[in-house]
């Protein structure tokens, strides 16, 4: 589809009549088969293959979970149970769901550091990473309502917490609350428009997706230089090397989702969860899933008024900045050069970047008090810092490492250990 | 770059420890009103079921399901576990039909539209204590004793860091079961002076969410006959209750694990052959 021409025959007659009536074979040819890649991809691209394979599981144990499900305050707690305990390999499929979401989230943050890093959100891709974030956002919702399914406790002070965010808001948070709620307070209507919303919103995910796989296979993907791919000899054949190297990490991926999914299924999830929701009783700490807690933290550092914005609201604004900034990150960074591999400074800031994000996931598992609130509010800082002042600062004044001329230089130059490239390296040390 | 990433590793890791020792000095520094529980930390017990090879002992179980017909069953229900499960333990199927019918359950409407109480069946659940929450309540001095279903999954002390980066390789997920044997151990402790226990409960330090709880010391050395010769003691007791419980919250532990390892075998294996595949694919392109 980049650009170049099909390079699809048809060789056989059935081959031949559907080509000429719905060339579907030849777009999965050209976007999965020919499709050239630069031959320089590491393992960091491939986290999209991975995010697939991971939905297609989350809807797959999803619409089987459904039909043992029930979406009602009184029934929904023992429904999971019931799972638990009596549906045929019922434990298997729910932790492969709960554990499956997190899995999803480490994929989703490994992809959008490596995009960062590698600067993958860049012109000619700004709508390439505005849809990446679009699905982050869908995600997020589909993953905080199917939170609240089970019914326990922290499903249920969760969902009062995070739609109580919307009543910062003057003037419309209240009917924005009572709309997401059906009501008052959390009860039955919100259970069961979550359910709704959480069985549709993943397949608004996957259309996002197919927008997103579109733009990509538009603009080619980045690769490590950051330069664009020029001639022939810069790319292979999606299949078979982008393939089977996707595989490879897919397999490693699968490994570990295993790992937790048979040895720590609980691991990830809080003990409360496993108490039924009362709403006369409030959990010690409220604390959501792990893949919250960066925001979360966010959302607490704010502890003082800023002008006529209580502190309440500039929390909630924060948190949803914290997303929103996303958005413009293609023209918050001025630099020239795509990848942080030739640019230093930015790649300091990128690792503290990373740092930080991680001090805040656990500063947000943390009660808010003392030192606790200070470093989220440092970490905060920093977080909003790294995109609106570091970014748009160190793409004017840093000065960038000599790029290579092309993808294959870069290649050459690195495989044959800095010789000049074609010189291959001695024949004794060759196998 | 890995001297950098090594470098904030470091640095985050000071800081998270600095944090931890400034809790702990606080803590400390108040030990007749302590604001943070438990007070005392839950010991780890050796569980059979602990492990990527883990799985119960089913005397051990037996045991467990005595004390709680015997003991824990006076207050706490158990109401998502039925008798039928009970095969599990060891138990053949006529024993759970005699173990069953040893309860009353009620049933109904019949033709007459009265309901009735009948003996329990292999299909019925453990019937609770008390008709509602409400009852318990009232007969408990207000705090309603919690059901025993998930009690082992719904129940863990907070590993903090780093500890809780080290669980995962070693597979700890046995905090509730751990918890329920601390709790169960950790009476008859005198309180810090200058504490004051509230009237009507009773210190014990091991408990989640404050300094005393609403029940009593259940369980006591020699309380439940074993016929199986283990020991009649309250560690004996605790650990085996425990267990049971686990048993209760997860019954396809067992299958969980065994399934697990026959799926990382064959990953490996399989990701071995995917390795293979790519480096011949890869051999005759740089990269």
């Amino acid at each position: 589809m980049s650009g170049g021409h099909s390079s699809y025959t048809p060789s056989t007659g059935i081959e031949k009549w559907i080509d000429a009536r719905l060339p579907l074979p030849r777009l999965v040819y050209d976007s999965f088969v020919a499709y050239p890649v630069p031959r320089n991809l590491n393992y960091a691209y491939a986290f999209g293959g991975i995010l697939a394979i991971m939905l297609v599981s989350q809807i797959l144990t999803g619409v089987v979970l459904a039909m043992h499900y029930a979406a009602d305050t009184g029934l929904a707690f023992n429904s999971v149970e019931k799972i638990m305990r009596d549906v045929n390999s019922g434990w298997l499929l729910r932790y492969l769901h709960s554990n499956g979401a997190s899995m999803f989230f480490l994929a989703v943050y490994v992809h959008i550091f490596r995009g960062l890093y590698y600067g993958s959100y860049k012109a000619p891709r700004e709508l390439l990473w505005i849809l990446g974030v679009i699905i982050l956002l869908l995600m997020m919702a589909t993953a905080f309502m199917g939170y609240v399914l089970p019914w326990g406790q922290m499903s249920f002070w969760g969902a009062t917490v995070i739609t109580g965010f919307f009543t910062a808001f003057p003037i419309i948070g209240d009917p924005i609350q009572q709309l997401l709620l059906g009501g008052f307070a959390v009860d039955n209507p919100t259970l069961n428009r979550f359910f709704s919303l959480h069985y549709l919103l993943p397949f608004m995910i996957a259309g996002v997706v197919v927008l997103h796989v579109w733009a990509l296979h538009v603009a080619g993907q980045t690769n490590p230089t950051g330069i664009e791919v020029k001639s022939k000899t810069d790319t292979v054949a999606f299949t078979p090397y982008a393939t089977v190297k996707d595989a490879f990490g897919l397999v490693l991926f699968l490994i570990l989702f295993a790992y937790f999914v048979f040895y720590l299924p609980n691991f990830m999830g809080h003990p409360d969860n496993y108490i039924q929701a009362d709403s006369l009783k409030t959990p010690a700490h409220i604390v959501p899933e792990w893949y919250f807690l960066p925001f979360y933290a966010m959302l607490r550092a704010i502890t003082f008024n800023i002008g006529p914005i209580n502190s309440k609201l500039g929390g909630v604004l924060t948190m949803f900045g914290s997303i929103a900034i996303l958005f413009v990150v293609p023209w918050l960074d001025t630099s020239k050069v795509r990848s942080a591999v030739y640019r230093p400074w930015y790649k300091l800031f990128f690792w503290l970047f990373i740092a930080n994000a991680i001090m805040l996931g656990w500063l947000g598992s943390r009660p808010a008090e003392g030192l606790y609130t200070l470093f989220s509010q440092f970490g905060t800082a920093y977080y909003f810092g790294f995109f609106i002042v570091i970014m748009p600062l160190l793409g004017l004044i840093e000065t960038p490492r000599r790029l290579p001329n092309s993808i294959t230089e870069a290649v050459l130059a690195k495989t044959s250990g800095g010789q000049p490239a074609g010189v291959a390296a001695a024949p004794e040390t060759r196998a | 770059m890995k001297k950098i990433v090594l470098g904030l590793a470091a640095a985050g890791l000071g800081t998270m420890l600095a944090f931890g020792t400034a809790n702990a000095a606080e803590e400390a520094h108040n030990a007749a009103e302590p604001t943070h529980f438990p007070i005392k930390e839950p010991a780890e017990v050796n569980w059979s079921f602990a492990g990527p090879f883990g799985h119960y002992d089913k005397q051990q179980l037996q045991r467990g399901l005595k004390i709680y017909k015997e003991v824990c069953s006076a207050c706490h229900s158990m109401h998502l576990v039925a008798f039928r499960s009970l095969e599990e333990l060891g138990y053949t199927e006529a024993q759970v039909k005699a173990f069953a019918a040893e309860y009353e359950v009620q049933d109904g409407p019949n033709a007459e539209g009265e309901m009735f109480t009948r003996k329990a069946l292999p299909s019925d659940y453990f019937p609770s204590p008390f008709p509602n929450a409400q009852a318990a309540a009232a007969a408990n001095n207000g705090a309603a004793p919690p059901d025993f279903s998930l009690i082992a999954k719904a129940r863990a002390v907070e590993r903090g860091f780093p500890r809780f980066v080290f669980d995962i390789a070693t597979q700890y997920q046995e905090g509730g079961p751990d918890y329920i044997h601390a709790l169960l151990t950790g009476y008859g402790e005198t309180p810090p002076e200058g504490m004051q226990i509230p009237e009507g409960t009773h210190y014990n330090p091991h408990f989640i969410s404050a300094k005393s709880l609403a029940m009593a010391q259940p369980l006591q050395d020699g309380q439940v006959t074993y016929d199986d010769g283990a020991p009649q003691t309250l560690s004996q007791y605790s650990q085996d209750i425990a267990a049971f419980l686990m048993w209760a919250a997860e019954p396809h532990l067992e299958e969980r694990k065994k399934t697990g390892f026959r799926v990382m075998v064959f990953l490996v294996l399989f990701a071995g052959l995917v390795y293979v595949a790519k480096r011949r694919i890869w051999a005759d392109v740089e990269h």
